[in-house]
Formats: C-alpha cells, structure tokens, sequence
C-alpha cells in the first residue's frame, strides 16, 4: 500500500500521527512493521516513538486483526446485564477465545473498558459500530451476518431516538432521556448566544461566566471563568479551545447524548470560550469509542458555518473561530486534560508534569483551555439567559444543573439534568431504584456510599461527580464490584508513575487475598496504607483516584471487610507450598513430600 | 544482661548482602561486642541452638528448600528482616517469574546452545531442592517484620538498621541510605 500519499493527505502533520496510524490500520486491519517504518521516516520520528503510540492506545494494533473485531465492553454493568453470557455465546459462536482470532481470520474477539453505554449493556463495538443490548441469540445472529460479509453498518436493524436515527449517525442507541431540564436540555435557539457574546467584550463574557459560579462539569470542578481569565492573560501566538469529550470514568454516558443532541450548544460554547480567551481555533477531542457521531458532528459544524455562526467573521462582528474534531484512540488516562493534550498532539496520552497547567503552556504548548463538553453547553446557555438565572438554580456553592449518567439496578436508567443539591435518596426514587445496597457516585474514581450517605447532596461541597452514577441493589456482590474497578484502573494505568503501574497491582493482589478468606487485621491496614501511597505518589488524577474503589468501600462498608478477615490470625500466607511445587513435580517426575520440621 | 542474638541465612540471593554486611569493616569489632551470632554462614553454624533476636534474611524463595529454612528461622527469631531486593521483592532470580517453569528448565538443559547433545536432561535428583512454580519474596510466605530495601542495601544502612533494632531506638535514615539512582 502507499503509505506516502496517506502521509501526504494528512501533510506529514506529526500532531496527525494518530490518525494517519487509524487510517492505516482501517485499510490494513493492522499496522504493520512496513507501515511503521515508512511513517518513522517521513515525519522524523523514531521507530520506538511510533510503536510507542501504537502501543499505548487500546484501539491500535500491531498485529494482524480479523476482518471483523468485536471490542465487548467489560464494565461492571455490563457484567450485571449478563455479560457473561454473551461472551460466551461469541467464544462458541467464532471458535475462539477474548484476546484471539478466529482461525479463518474473520473475527478478533477482545475486551474494552466503558463505552459509555451502561445504560444500555452488554454492549460492543464492532468495526466501529456500536450494538447495544446483547444477548447470546443477537450474537448468534451477528456472527451469522459476518459469515455472509455484511458489513457491520448494515447490521444495524433499528436505529435509536433522536440523532441517533440520522442518516450519518445510523446507531441503535438510545438517548435514554429521562429528566430534562432548564440548562443543557432547555429551550435553545442556535446563534443567540454567540451573537450575543460578540456583542460585548471578551472581559465581559468571561465575567458573566465567573458571575454564573459555572464549575467545571468534568468532576474536578475548576471555576470556568477563572480558567478563562488564566488562559486570556497568558501571552501566546496563538491560543486553543480544547472540548474534553473523552468521557471514559466508567458509568458516564452524559456528554454522548448532549453530542447526540445538542452539539450546536457545545460548538457555541467552544466559540464563546474562544472569544473570551483570543484563540481562533478549536478542537473536539473526541474518544475513539464516539467515533460513530463523527460525521454526523462534522455535519454540524458544517452548517455551523453556513449559518456564519463558525468560520470567519462571525456574526459580521469580525471575530474568526472555527473547530476541527481530533479522534482519540482509546485510553482512560486521556481524559485528563494535560495527558489529551499529548495525546492531541499525536503523541502517547502521558499525563504532562504540572505546572505548567495548560492555561500556560496547552497544545504545542500555547495557552489552552480544555474544558468538558457539558461546561461549555451550559456557558452557551449561561450567556443566553444570564448569570443570576443561572444561579437561581442548585446551591450556593453548586450553581445550575447537572447531567447525571444513571445505569445500574433501578427501573429508569439514563440521562438525568438536575439541579445541584438533589439528595441520593430524591434521586433514588427518581430512578427507580429499589432496596439499594450501595451507589457508586462518581464512578470507580469516585466514591461509594452505603444506606448511611443517602442523605446527602450530589454537588461540589458533599458528593462531587463527572456525571457517573452506578446503584447495586443487595443482590450485589460488592466485592465483584471492587474488583472490576481495580482491574480497570490497573488496565487504564498509563505506567508512568510506579505507585500507580505496580502499587494498583499490589493493591488488587492483598484485595483477593482478603476476599479469599486469607486476610488478616494487618492486610487491612496495610491496604490502608497502600492506598495513601499510591493516592499521594501519583502524579495525574488516575493514580490519585484508583485506589478509591477499595477505600471508599472500606470506609462505607467496613464490616463486609471485617467479616472477611481472621481476627486471631498474626499472619496467613496466601502461599501453599504443595502447591507451589506441582509444576516442578510434574516435569521431573518427582514426588514432593513436605518434610517435617528441621530442628 | 546477655546480648542479642543474631542469626542470618542467605536463600536465593547472591551472598550480595551478606557481602556487603560484611562492608561494615572494623565496625566488625563493636558489633561482636554488641551481638552474638547463631545460625549464619559468617560463623557456619547449621543449626539454631538458642531462641534468636533478630533474624537477616537475604533472597528470596526459589525452591522448597528455602521455605523451610525461612519457616525454620521464623519459628526460631522474635524478629524476622528481609534485607535486600531479592528477600523484598523477589529480585533478580524472580525474572523468571514472567515465564513458565517448564520453558526455563527446557532452555537452561535441553535447548541451550552449550549444551552438549548427551547432556541434555532436565536434572530430577532426589538431593536437589525441588524447585517452586515462580520466586516469591519472604513476606508471601511468613511475616517479616521489616524491609531493608537496596541491591544490596548498604553496609551502613545494615549497620544502622541492625544498631537500631538491638538498641531499641528509633532509625536515623540519611537520604543516601535509601537513594538508588
């Protein structure tokens, strides 16, 4: 194949590397050893570096895939749908295992984390087309239609609500709305606020944004307009819009459905954040596992600019802005704003030492600002009606509304925009949700709260959150809950910072032990304590976070833990030595006898 | 009041540690008046013959062999010390545990180029330490009470750690005691 006049399509753009590698691989199926070479040459990297990235996205492969490749989601909701099943059901139906392709090279069966589709699991991506709701007769049809060639498009038999039904989106996903409300699902006439926004200065919009207490809707809850300020003030050529729509905390499918649905409000809101800071340009980061609402998104910015809402002189007021969409290629860590900044950038999704922050030194390192695809709706609708409308909503400290991704045990899973200060318990009986054990507010990063922390309020001041909520009723095994956080965190970890690549290992190794029945008081402590290492010792928010899922649970449901350990016991090793010995038995031929003790 | 008592094996490590103990130099000379020693090849004695203080133990456990010996210096020590990465972590010998036990032994006498064609047996003697699936650090097979980490962990880091402990008071751990780069 010539790989140069896909390089020249892409204009040798290192920032681009990422997707000339999709693009080599999308006609390719792999990304061979050939490729890798040529690509090194022409953009002046080393080998390593392109292997580099190849290797630290989910979605790349240097090895040969099948002519279909089935990514089954394996999140813990997943897993209460009846997961299981189903990924039996593909092992049967193709002859293969997860990790492996089919013989006849057809299908590659393998696991992803959250696609953000909890509210509708299992679920899987296959050649890039989502297919929700599976069971073992809808795989068995599935593989029936890839044994005659059918494209994966054409294997969509009804489409979902909303955009999803467009001709360019063609998805069978549900939106799921079930509560809207005044901000990001409110009334909203497309060109207001950006016009409005021109009418005044940038030091007015960025203070209108500061008056509303707008807080960052990723989780972390930086004030926007502050982050705008920061990023204006700092001198640049350039400076850089950037949507954080990476939305990959496990149970968030929020900022899919406002893509879905509203994408004019956030491409205004990234026109109005560009104004406010002096940048031209801006990029939607967009996680690969949405690569489906791609051209649909492409679509709208494409109207966009025929509306002059986007381009040049906006609105006659002279003002250029315009947006390009960059795609992710799967990594958790990339969500982080330095780590998608890299990784914007073409390179691998390693979070970046800070300070610098991005509002000093972002993409290629000018000013930026990387705010979450719900922020920047909400600051469209913000400058539409106001900033005292805004605050007239939610609490004092949590101003407006937020989007809230509902999945798990209750009867009315999805989306939710409430207002700031609802109580766990209001939204419970919102959803539906009956004799419930614990919620996982925050997803697997965030915290999980017992019966005793109903009570209190989602917002910034008591039980921050991205948007994740996951409920498990007492039928729930809690400790399979903990473990396939931990194994997600021990998946996403980037490696960079040992506490986080080994201590999450360590940490889910003394996790089994407990679980097994071969914990003592000391493992207890000890996984307290390790917890604190790996929290302290990272250097981004993953590692800071990962170690949550035991210790929110050790906080809320202690006694769980505590009937799991051996009070009495000083020490219980989890090693047995006949054990240990039956390899080496087998192979020699010896019988291993214990001896008695020595002295 | 009589003295500590010490007592140090070497399992599966390089002798590393117990080498660089012995980098205390004629320190040597203070610490026999400090301690007295047991079971430990420095004074090659086989087999414990008193209840022991402090228990060094450098290496991990690679065979059966080294599981008894460590269950054997647990039941005889009030304190038990892993000194050194291989005791800590599993070390070197636990580069191994990446690879199954059947390929390593197959590598090391059936496949390796230097051996000879009417040499190539897997060794299956009665008399050898039967060997375990993977190397495990000491802490997975009986409690140790404290880590002292390094390849091998510095003379003075021992010195101090051991002083410490026979003299009841609290570490003082200079910087370069524990920096490895």
């Amino acid at each position: 194949m010539n790989y140069k006049k896909i390089l020249q399509k892409y204009r040798k753009d290192r920032t681009r590397l990422i997707e000339i590698l999709k693009e080599i691989q999308a006609r390719e199926g792999h990304i061979s050893e050939k490729a890798i070479i040529c690509v090194a040459d022409e953009l002046g990297l080393s080998r390593a570096e392109v292997e580099g990235v190849i290797s630290f996205y989910h979605f790349l492969s240097a090895r040969p895939l099948g002519k279909y490749v089935v990514y089954l989601n394996n999140s813990i909701t997943a897993e209460m749908a009846g997961r299981e099943k189903v990924a039996l059901a593909w092992e049967r139906e193709i002859g293969c295992r997860f990790g492996q392709t089919s013989e006849d090279g057809l299908v590659t069966l393998l696991e992803t984390s959250c696609i953000g589709m909890n509210d509708q699991e299992p679920a899987a991506i296959i050649n890039g087309v989502v297919f929700t709701s599976l069971n073992p007769d809808k795989v068995k049809k599935l593989v029936g239609w890839m044994r005659e060639g059918r494209a994966a498009e054409d294997m969509v038999e009804e489409t979902g609500d909303g955009a999803n039904g467009h001709e360019l989106v063609r998805a069978m996903v549900r939106n799921n709305i079930r509560k809207t409300g005044p901000v990001v699902f409110g009334e909203y006439v497309p060109g207001q606020a950006i016009g409005k926004a021109l009418e005044t200065t940038p030091e007015c919009v960025i203070d209108e944004v500061k008056r509303a207490n707008l807080l960052g809707r990723g989780g972390a809850g930086f004030p926007t307009g502050l982050k705008w300020e920061f990023c204006r003030k700092e001198k640049g050529e350039q400076h850089f819009v950037i949507c954080n729509a990476d939305e990959g905390e496990p149970g968030t499918f929020k900022d899919r459905v406002i893509l879905t649905e509203r994408p004019e409000m956030v491409f205004e809101g990234m026109a109005i954040a560009g104004y406010a800071v002096g940048a031209r340009l801006g990029i939607l980061y967009l996680r690969h596992e949405y690569t489906y609402l791609r051209r649909y998104l492409e679509h709208v910015l494409q109207k966009m600019r025929e509306q002059g809402w986007l381009g040049k002189n906006i609105a006659g007021r002279g003002f250029d802005f315009d947006i390009e969409i960059k795609m992710g290629a799967g990594a958790y860590v990339c969500g982080e704003e330095s780590a998608l900044i890299e990784s914007a950038e073409g390179k691998r999704g390693e979070p970046r030492d800070r300070p610098p922050f991005p509002v000093q030194k972002g993409y290629l390192n000018l000013p930026s600002t990387v705010n979450n695809v719900e922020t920047l709706a909400t600051a469209t609708q913000i400058i539409t009606r106001g900033a005292s409308w805004f605050r007239s909503m939610g609490t004092p400290v949590s101003a407006g509304t937020k989007l809230l991704s509902v999945s798990g045990d209750c009867e009315r899973p999805g989306i939710y925009e409430v207002e700031y200060g609802l109580t766990v318990k209001e939204l419970l009986e919102m959803v539906g949700a009956k004799d419930t054990l614990a919620v996982q507010v925050g997803g697997p990063s965030g915290n999980c709260i017992s019966e005793a922390g109903f009570g209190r309020k989602i917002c910034f001041s008591d039980l921050p959150t991205g948007g994740s909520i996951i409920i498990f009723n007492r039928g729930r095994d809690l400790f399979s809950v903990v473990r396939n956080f931990l194994d997600f965190f021990i998946e996403e970890s980037c490696g960079w910072c040992v506490p986080c690549r080994a201590g999450n290992v360590l940490l889910k190794k003394k996790f089994e032990k407990i679980a097994s029945g071969l914990g003592t008081v000391q493992d207890l402590k000890e996984i307290e304590a390790w917890g604190k290492i790996i929290k302290s010792m990272s250097r981004c928010g993953l590692g800071q976070t990962s170690p949550n899922p035991v210790l929110t649970t050790l906080a809320s449901f202690r006694e769980l833990y505590e009937s799991r350990v051996n009070k009495e016991a000083d020490f219980i090793p989890e090693f047995d030595l006949s054990r240990a010995v039956a390899e080496a038995s087998a192979i020699t031929g010896r019988k291993f006898q214990e001896e008695q003790d020595h002295a | 009041m009589s003295k500590p008592v010490i007592a140090t094996a070497s399992l599966a490590g390089c002798f590393g540690c117990h080498m660089s103990f012995l980098d205390i130099d004629e320190r040597i000379l203070d610490l026999i008046e400090l301690v007295e020693f047991d079971k430990s090849p420095i004074d090659d004695i086989k087999k414990f013959s008193r209840p022991v203080d402090i228990g060094l133990i450098e290496g991990g456990c690679c065979n059966a062999e080294n599981v008894e010996v460590l269950r054997y210096f647990r039941k005889n020590c009030k304190i038990l010390v892993s000194v050194g990465e291989c005791a800590v972590m599993g070390g070197l010998p636990a580069m191994r545990n990446t690879i199954p036990l059947k390929e390593c032994l197959e590598e090391a006498y059936l496949n390796s180029p230097t051996v000879a064609p009417e040499d190539r047996l897997i060794p299956a003697d009665e008399d050898i330490p039967i060997l375990l699936d993977r190397v495990y650090p000491c802490h997975e097979i009986v409690k140790i009470d404290y880590f002292l980490p390094g390849c091998p962990p510095s003379a003075d880091l021992i010195w101090e750690a051991l002083t410490a402990l026979v003299q009841g008071r609290p570490l003082r751990l200079e910087y370069e005691l524990v920096k490895y780069d």
